[in-house]
């Protein structure tokens, strides 16, 4: 290799730098299908045993299973119906209350501390109780997937609002706007494409509470398939289930990154 | 002061004091200061010498702890549509086209639909920005923008401008054509401006009057009298008048950034 860092692989590593975006994308690539063959190669060579580590093949041949069988797509219809219920509730209620928090701050003194305490709640020893409010019903999953994305997503949507220009809201007292008017058309829409970040981000956190969430009292669900797999220690199972939840996040991750670049075309910030 | 010519603008004894974690920080002492019909005024002073507060109580946006402003005699409580603001950050609504912000600025207005339309065109075409009514203000240039933010506070035909740094984030030569461009609109429309700044030519160029603020706390230190010829132009800088009002405004700046400099040694 090149002593001088402008030239070779010394240009990939400069701080801050721009690199090629086909070695960008390539790097992104690279790295999980070495972690594959990693992957493949230890479970060929028989370096663990099967129950500790299934092969690649014997988790896709699960997931082959799991379609033709049609539980797959059952339980991830059940899943995504819990999981945008859940996360639906959370903000049709914390949108406003992240809103109000960020312009009163009498609003913000009266439910901030209470909500970064809550926050910090473990979810799962909610259980018990959630099954006591709401049954063993859908409603439970909902509960359970509406308590671990509520408190964090009013909090980061108090931050959205709170990070528009001041100067907007005093341009609109200038122009004689009432404040409900100023709150709706004005810091509004200056604040939400931060707030649809907000979404996309604590969507993600909704996916990773499904498994809490379809812990107990459940037949069906993704959650469930990886709980049950557990019993019979059916190590392939659990590992498609993971990494199925996980492309399922992946996508609505990507969705909500999609439809934000579409809604905010007057914003070249929103990527 | 002066009978004959009507005063637009009184601040009388106007104070400010802050509360920051519980204790007092005074922004502004005591301002008194009258403003004549259609006047342009500049107000310079050392950075955190209370401009931006006093040009915030005219407007409305915050009230004073002491004395009162008063708008053509009567006091003011809150922000009016009399008054139009242009900010430093721009402060444009991004979600909208150059036309929507501007249109905006008229929604509270009783004008008929037609005479709306008529407005927007007047003041997009004062501003020079006929052919980007359809942008949105992140496809424009800093200049550009702050156009709109002019237009924007025009439109609805306030009485008075007010003005906070609107040049400060542009570059030199973009800020000498807005300055003209501002000249030209203010002459054609005729409204009382409140221009703050830290640029000493740029105050001077534009202004009728010259108000140099003391700091902390914030006062009048200096009330000049720019008696140059109008309409200006660039080569107005050179005259040896306007040299003569630079040297006067940058001695007191200076005294007064000595002072700064002093108090926070201590
Ligand atoms: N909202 C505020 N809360 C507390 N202190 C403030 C506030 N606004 C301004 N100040 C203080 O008042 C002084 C004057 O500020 P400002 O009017 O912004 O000065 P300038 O515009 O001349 O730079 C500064 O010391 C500033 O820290
Ligand atoms: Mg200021």
């Amino acid at each position: 290799m090149s002593q001088n860092p402008r030239q070779g692989i010394g240009r990939l590593f400069r701080l801050r730098q721009e690199i090629p975006a086909s070695i960008f994308s390539a790097a992104g690539f690279v790295v999980p299908v070495a972690l594959l063959f990693l992957w493949w190669l230890i479970t060929s060579l028989g370096l663990v045993k099967p129950l500790f580590l299934p092969s690649p093949g014997a988790v896709l041949e699960e997931g082959w299973r799991q379609l033709s069988e049609g539980i797959l797509v059952s339980d991830a219809s059940v899943s995504i119906y819990r999981i945008l219920i859940g996360w639906l509730a959370a903000t049709i209620v914390a949108v406003p209350v992240g809103i109000l928090m960020g312009n009163f701050r009498i609003i913000e003194g009266a439910l901030e501390p209470l909500i970064s305490t809550v926050r910090y709640m473990p979810v799962v020893a909610l259980i018990p109780l959630s099954i006591l409010w709401a049954g063993i019903g859908d409603m439970q999953k909902v509960l359970i997937l509406f308590l671990g994305t509520f408190f964090q997503q009013s909090l980061m949507i108090m931050d959205n609002v709170k990070n528009i220009d001041r100067n907007l809201i005093r341009a609109g007292q200038t122009l004689g706007f009432s404040n409900f008017e100023i709150l709706y058309r004005i810091i509004l829409p200056a604040a939400l494409p931060g707030i649809w970040d907000t979404f996309r981000i604590t969507i993600g956190w909704t996916w990773t509470y499904l498994v809490v969430a379809e812990l107990v009292a459940a037949s069906e669900g993704l959650g469930r398939r990886i709980m049950d797999a557990q019993r019979y220690l059916a190590t392939d199972t659990i590992l498609f289930g993971t990494l199925f939840i996980g492309l399922m996040g992946l996508l609505t991750d990507y969705l909500f990154k999609k439809s934000g670049r579409a809604l905010f075309r007057w914003n070249n910030q929103s990527r | 002061m002066s009978t004959e010519l009507k005063t637009k603008v009184a601040i009388d004894g106007v104070g400010k004091v802050f509360q920051v974690d519980g204790s007092p920080v005074t922004a502004i002492e005591r301002v008194d200061l009258d403003i004549r019909e259609n006047e342009f005024v500049s107000i310079v002073g050392t950075s955190g010498c209370g401009k931006s507060t006093l040009l915030n109580i005219v407007g409305g946006l915050d009230e004073p702890t002491s004395g009162e402003i008063r708008i053509d005699g009567a006091r003011v409580t809150g922000p009016g549509r009399n008054r139009g603001f242009v900010f430093q950050s721009y402060s444009l609504f991004e979600w909208m086209t150059v036309k929507g912000n501007i249109r905006f600025a008229l929604e509270k207005s009783t004008l008929g639909k037609a005479e709306k339309e008529e407005l927007v065109r007047h003041f997009i075409q004062a501003v020079g920005l006929s052919g980007f009514e359809n942008a949105y203000p992140q496809q424009l240039s800093g200049g550009m923008r702050q156009r709109v933010a002019i237009a924007r506070a025009l439109v609805y035909k306030p009485s008075i401008l007010l003005m906070d740094e609107p040049f400060g984030a542009l570059d030199a030569q973009t800020r000498g054509m807005m300055q003209e461009l501002l000249l030209k609109v203010w002459e054609d429309h005729k409204v009382t401006v409140l221009f703050v700044t830290h640029d000493v030519d740029e105050a001077i160029f534009l202004a009728d009057r010259v108000i140099v603020l003391a700091s902390r706390p914030g006062k009048v230190k200096k009330d000049l009298t720019i008696k140059l010829p109008r309409p200006r132009s660039f080569e107005l800088v050179t005259d040896p008048q306007f040299t003569v009002y630079k040297r006067e405004i940058l001695t007191d700046i200076r005294e007064e950034t000595l002072k700064v400099m002093a108090l926070d040694r201590k």
